[in-house]
């Protein structure tokens, strides 16, 4: 495949994750959300983050996208270390290098979906013109086309993720960021959804991060699984069925076991 | 982002809770209007104020005195100037000199004198002037009742309402000074006054002397000088009661009864000056008393003075009367502008309010925006450019309210004007700079209004935001 050949050329993890930790203090009580969990994802690799609820899966997500800043470790992305970047560049990373979905879709509600999808590109100042033909052309990958100028609250659930989708992908990322994106969704459209998330990254050679605690949808659309718990990494298997598909082999060095 | 993404981001934002934007809106529009109402009427009143004073020929014109009257007005500055005896005398040639000095549109000589009017057989003795015919103007002549003088040399008369109530016998009850001229107009127009003056006769075989004597004479020509003084009559016609007193700033020697200047001039009436310059020249030439220099614009006064008090005369002006009124209506303006911005005050605490409001409501929209990759400066700029918005908005409503608030009250007032019979005035004023301040004002008050908010909004963490619902 032509997507495991290029990738296999470029061995550099897309993400590195070292000793990471984020603590928040409620009240007198420290919340270990990320207590020192050290992982790797390679460019073009799709890696499930599994856990239940309180694991930290979403906080981990939350750090790689930049969204939040580690207590002590680092990410790195693309050989940039997050902690160390302004507010201004992060802001930008969030622009151009991080597309993310969520479960509740997190689209803007006075806005038509064509105005959605283009609003990452408003802030990275392209101009109209082009942002109009990128949004149709993204609406149109994800077969939403005839809804442009419908408002997310006068379309189902699965179209809005669709549209989501849509708009991750608006600037070209190398990182899909995927929070629960099939959360909200019937499992009919959770698949239709996961296809398309799967597509991308083969397709698109994009590298995506899903965080879920369905265990059976990581397994179907993952090359590798990462489990966590109370804030720490405590599983990295590779994934048999979908490993050939995507990246090489695991490379974690955190190979424990449930 | 760019400015027009912002500019409808923003625009839409204000679309999407309409009414409360209007009505903050509305806020910035009252307070806008409250400070365009007062400052125009500030500007108002003054331009109308400058005006009146303006017609009214107090601050235009600069009274001058020879230094050897010793009854004029600036005492102190005698002191300074040559000797009272050795200064010059005010004749025909330095009334032309003042006259062709620049900024001086008229020199006019001052002739007044108190002399016997009969009207009907009765005498009465009253203060007499002359008004040159650019005297028209003056507002005090704004409410004559018949006209001015036909001509400069016409034997017409205008008489002051004082004059005329006493001519018909008629003594103003006290507290009661708004007698109505028409009434008192009626019975005198187009009636005679004879004015019995003593005029001054050059004594036969003097030699008359034509030409400007400047020099110092002395007592060489004293047995030339010789002039005899003859009692004559006049008679006038009354063309015009005027209500106002053209000649307020004169005090006690304001005059009651006025004539065409060269009417005046040709009467030759003998003036205070003539016995007190008897010893310098025996001629037939004028020595005036004073002349009312008018000079082209009041703030041209004080240098016409520098120069008239360089040639050696005294001046008088009300010029710092003037400028303690300009003084005043800074003061004035200062003060509306104050109450005018209360309104707007209230309006910015509104905007905050609104601005706030809005960063709870669209703190999850916020969320996904940073998610999505906009900069803290980018939302920054989304609230600035709400609350600018609503600035431009409410300024543009503000100046137009304001406007018209002002012109109800204008014609309100014009109308009460004219049922108490006086003439319609514009007391309100929009200037073109105060539509462009009051926009812009507005515009930088919204601004400051949305710095916290704007600020907040940017430092919204969005992890936190996102969480909300």
């Amino acid at each position: 495949m032509s997507s495991t050949a290029r990738v296999s050329q470029n061995d550099a993890p897309a993400i590195r994750v070292e000793q990471l930790c984020r603590h928040y203090r409620m009240g007198d009580t420290l919340i270990r959300a990320v207590d020192g969990v050290t992982l790797n994802v390679r460019t073009g690799e799709f890696v499930a983050l599994l856990g239940s609820s309180g694991s930290g899966k979403s906080s981990v997500l939350n750090l790689i996208a930049g969204l939040d800043r580690p207590t002590s470790g680092s990410v790195i992305v693309q050989e940039r270390d997050l902690a160390r970047l302004s507010r201004e560049d992060l802001a930008k990373y969030r622009l151009h290098t991080v597309g993310m979905v969520f479960q509740s879709f997190n689209l803007i509600a006075s806005m038509t979906l064509a105005e959605n999808v283009e609003l990452p590109m408003r802030f990275a100042e392209v101009n109209r013109d082009k942002r109009n033909d990128l949004a149709r052309e993204a609406l149109e990958r994800v077969g939403l086309q005839a809804r442009m100028n419908h408002r997310p609250s006068e379309l189902s659930g699965g179209e809005q993720q669709r549209a989501a989708l849509a708009r991750a992908l608006i600037n070209r990322p190398q990182l899909l960021l995927a929070d629960e994106p099939t959360g909200n969704l019937d499992s009919h459209t959770g698949t239709e959804i996961m296809d398309m998330v799967s597509d991308f990254n083969q397709q698109l050679g994009m590298t995506v991060v899903m965080v879920t605690h369905e265990r059976a949808l990581a397994e179907r659309y993952a090359q590798r699984l990462i489990f966590l718990a109370d804030g720490k990494l405590i599983g990295d298997e590779s994934n048999a069925a979908v490993a050939g598909q995507g990246a090489t082999e695991d490379a974690s060095p955190h190979r424990e076991r449930l | 982002m760019k400015l027009p993404d912002l500019t409808e981001l923003a625009v839409r934002n204000l679309r999407e809770s309409v009414l409360r934007n209007s009505l903050t809106t509305i806020g910035i529009s009252v307070g806008v209007a409250s400070l365009v109402a007062m400052l125009s009427l500030g500007i108002g009143l003054q331009q109308l104020a400058s005006r009146r004073l303006m017609k009214s020929g107090l601050f235009d014109t600069v009274v001058v005195t020879s230094r050897r009257d010793l009854r004029n007005f600036n005492r102190d500055e005698e002191r300074n100037g040559p000797a009272p005896a050795e200064s010059r005398i005010l004749d025909e040639s330095t009334r032309r000199e003042i006259e062709s000095l620049p900024n001086v549109l008229e020199a006019n000589p001052d002739i007044r004198f108190i002399t016997e009017l009969r009207y009907e057989d009765k005498p009465h003795l009253m203060m007499v002037a002359a008004l040159p015919p650019s005297a028209q103007t003056n507002d005090a002549f704004e409410a004559l009742q018949g006209h001015f003088f036909s001509s400069d040399i016409a034997p017409e008369a205008i008489l002051q309402k004082a004059f005329a109530e006493e001519l018909l016998g008629k003594t103003p009850k006290a507290g009661a000074d708004e007698t109505n001229v028409a009434e008192l107009a009626a019975p005198l127009l187009g009636k005679e006054l004879t004015m019995r003056y003593a005029q001054r006769e050059a004594a036969p075989g003097t030699p008359v002397s034509t030409a400007p004597d400047n020099a110092p004479s002395t007592g060489d020509s004293l047995a030339a000088a010789a002039y005899s003084v003859v009692s004559r009559e006049q008679k006038l016609k009354i063309v015009g009661v005027a209500d106002l007193d053209p000649e307020s700033m004169r005090g006690p020697t304001r005059a009651r009864v006025f004539l065409p200047l060269k009417l005046a001039e040709s009467l030759h009436v003998m003036q205070p000056t003539d016995l007190r310059e008897i010893s310098r020249a025996a001629t037939d030439e004028p020595v005036y008393s004073s002349l009312s220099v008018r000079v082209k614009s009041p703030s041209l006064i004080q240098a016409v003075e520098d120069t008239v008090k360089k040639m050696g005369f005294n001046t008088f002006s009300i010029l710092d009367a003037s400028r303690s009124i300009q003084q005043f209506f800074k003061v004035l303006d200062v003060f509306l502008g104050i109450f005018g911005s209360l309104a707007l005050a209230v309006a910015f605490i509104g905007i905050v309010n609104t601005l706030v409001m809005a960063i709870l409501e669209r703190r999850r929209e916020i969320g996904i925006m940073k998610a999505i990759g906009a900069s803290d400066g980018d939302i920054r700029k989304l609230f600035f450019a709400e609350a600018g918005a609503m600035g431009i908005l409410g300024g543009v409503v503000g100046v137009a309210l304001g406007w018209a608030i002002g012109q109800v009250i204008n014609l309100g007032t014009n109308i009460y004007l004219k049922r108490q019979s006086f003439p319609p005035e514009h007391f309100w004023a929009v200037p073109w700079w105060l539509v462009g301040f009051a926009i812009l004002f507005s515009f930088l008050v919204s601004l400051a209004a949305g710095l916290y908010p704007a600020g907040r909004a940017a430092r919204l963490d969005p992890v936190q935001a996102l969480r909300y619902e």
